[in-house]
């Protein structure tokens, strides 16, 4: 079986304290897959792996065949992959609008000469642009005040634009990295629409880090989990709930974390 | 676009500034163009030839500042070295007509090309790197062109190059100060015009992606050296054609025109103005040029007035005189 994103024995150290040792983690398309484990498990460090951020001493990251170890975090993107930070991380003093522009940068490619000369090529691709942006903006609900510094609105607004500058990268595989941190109860209600709808009806395969166990457990298929920068288990939402080793490396952090 | 929200009415600053709230709608922004451009035209006769004199150093202060604009204001790269491609375009004249016997627009491909390749050699290694090393390496690059350019045959040591011939146009020789005067103001509006396009293109958004956040910039796709050594390769073509009718304006350079000290007025005209502001760049360069002849008055002392109004301006305007937006 060929997977969407394949990562065999990968492994991280900083200055000589290993991050994530040997893990593999394959990922098909089309799905929503979780990844959780307690704090410092290493889960975003693996997400900065795929992304291209990190480079792993050893092991291989494939994503749809092609292995991502030599290439820049602009390259893997290229490629497919987009995904949206623990902490914001929108585009300050910039609009809305221009913030989910940005995703757009990496599937066009109008340079100075072209914007110097307003040549009409240059003009149609800044339409273009704008299109894109404005599908995704609407895309994940937001319909007004697109011309608003971003990092002015509401915070569970500022998570979608975040979301809809990611899908304007048009990617195949999404990372999201705690989407419902800081979310009311009704805004994680509409982030879990959004989600499915954005695997649904765009063919995104989601790859989310989340703290939110009910959240996780309502909203994946299959749930991968990671301690000490070991995979430890894998396996549908019930088998991970039941699963002594996942439940015990759970106890040591916070009880009843798991909802169990 | 649909309406902002109604609590707090923020849209974000452009790179125009305040004007874009003041002059709304588009024939009132071509009211204020053509007045200026009228004001502009008549100024040499109206205001004598001293006058003309300063003003022409003041339009090339703005064509250099808007250059370095792209820089330090898009890109956020601090670039201490800036009077270096000034200098590069300069000496590519200089040289070639007067030692070659090129004509001067011959030598202006060669004078940008040449402004290219030493942005590429001094951008390329450092501009990978993640802090403010860029300025460092800048400052040492000023340097080494203008103490190169002491020390070679080629560049007339330090007495440097005289005799450049002003240069020709269908027949006519550009050679009044009014002459040079339209030349630079010609060269300003055509300054403008890029940096605003720039502004509003997909290379301009993203060196302010970059700036403002590398990480995020570079998981929305974009190659940040890449985009970095545009701006820098930019900022340096700016540079080289200001220091090329620089060249031919005064018929002489010597390496002292190219000082430190002339890199760090290029900068304060941006930082004074306000970074990334078009209208507040130009400001900030005419401020650089006229203060001190405004203040001839004072003597010596005008340097120092010249110098508290500066820090004054630093402390209570830190992001430039050029206001961010004009409420309404």
């Amino acid at each position: 079986m060929s997977f969407l994103l394949d990562l065999t024995g990968v492994s991280l150290s900083f200055a000589g304290s290993r991050v994530l040792d040997n893990v593999d983690f394959k990922v098909p398309a089309s799905r929503i897959i979780s990844l959780i484990g307690p704090n410092g498990a290493g889960k975003t460090s693996l997400f900065n792996c795929i992304t291209g951020f990190y480079k792993p001493q050893q092991g291989s990251v494939r994503f749809d065949g092609t292995e991502t170890l030599k290439l820049k975090p602009h390259q893997v993107t290229r490629l497919g992959v987009a995904r949206t930070f623990q902490n914001v991380r929108l585009f300050r003093e910039m609009s809305v609008l221009e913030n989910v522009m940005s995703g757009q940068h990496v599937r066009t490619r109008a340079g100075a000469i072209d914007a110097i000369l307003g040549l009409p090529s240059q003009r149609r691709e800044e339409a273009a642009i704008r299109a894109v942006a404005a599908e995704c903006l609407t895309f994940v609900g937001i319909t007004e005040g697109w011309d608003r510094d971003a990092t002015t609105l509401p915070y569970g607004w500022q998570r979608r634009v975040e979301i809809a500058r990611a899908l304007a990268t048009q990617p195949r595989l999404l990372l999201l990295d705690e989407p419902a941190a800081g979310l009311t109860s009704g805004e994680k209600e509409e982030l879990i629409d959004l989600i499915r709808r954005i695997r649904g009806e765009r063919d995104v395969c989601i790859l989310l880090i989340e703290h939110d166990t009910g959240l996780v457990m309502r909203l994946s298929e299959r749930v991968s989990v990671l301690d000490h920068g070991v995979m430890i288990a894998e396996g549908t939402p019930k088998e991970i709930q039941s699963n002594p080793k996942v439940i015990e490396a759970y106890l040591g952090v916070e009880e009843d974390s798991l909802g169990l | 676009m649909s309406s902002p929200g109604p609590q707090s009415v923020e849209s974000r600053p452009s790179a125009w500034g305040g004007l874009t709230a003041l002059l709304d709608t588009p024939a009132k922004q071509i009211t204020a163009i053509v007045i200026m451009l009228a004001a502009m035209i008549v100024a040499p006769w109206v205001l004598g030839p001293y006058a003309t004199v300063i003003i022409t150093n003041a339009l090339l202060y703005a064509i250099l500042a808007l250059g370095l604009n792209i820089v330090v204001g898009y890109a956020g790269l601090l670039d201490l070295g800036y009077a270096a491609f000034f200098a590069v375009g300069a000496y590519a004249v200089g040289i070639l007509t007067v030692t070659f016997g090129w004509n001067f627009w011959a030598t202006l491909p060669v004078a940008v090309l040449a402004a290219m390749i030493a942005g590429v050699l001094i951008g390329g290694p450092t501009l990978r790197l993640r802090s403010d090393y860029l300025a460092i390496v800048t400052l040492g690059f000023g340097e080494i062109v203008r103490i190169t350019a002491r020390n070679l045959h080629i560049t007339g040591a330090a007495s440097g190059i005289s005799g450049i011939e002003q240069p020709w146009l269908f027949g006519w020789q550009i050679r009044t100060t009014v002459d040079f005067y339209y030349v630079f103001l010609g060269l300003a509006v055509i300054a403008i015009i890029v940096s605003v396009r720039l502004a509003n293109s997909r290379l301009g958004r993203a060196w302010l992606y970059v700036r403002h956040d590398e990480d995020a910039a570079e998981a929305m796709g974009i190659d940040r050296v890449r985009v970095k050594l545009a701006a820098y390769i930019i900022g340096a073509i700016y540079g080289s054609i200001g220091g090329a009718f620089f060249a031919v304006n005064l018929t002489a350079i010597s390496p002292e025109s190219f000082s430190f000290r002339q890199s760090t007025l290029f900068l304060m005209a941006v930082i004074l103005g306000g970074m990334g502001k078009i209208p507040g760049v130009i400001l900030g360069a005419f401020i650089v040029v006229l203060a001190p002849e405004v203040l001839r008055d004072f003597g010596a002392f005008r340097y120092l007035i010249f110098a508290v109004g500066l820090l004054l301006i630093m402390l209570f305007r830190p992001s430039g005189i050029w206001p961010v937006r004009v409420r309404r």
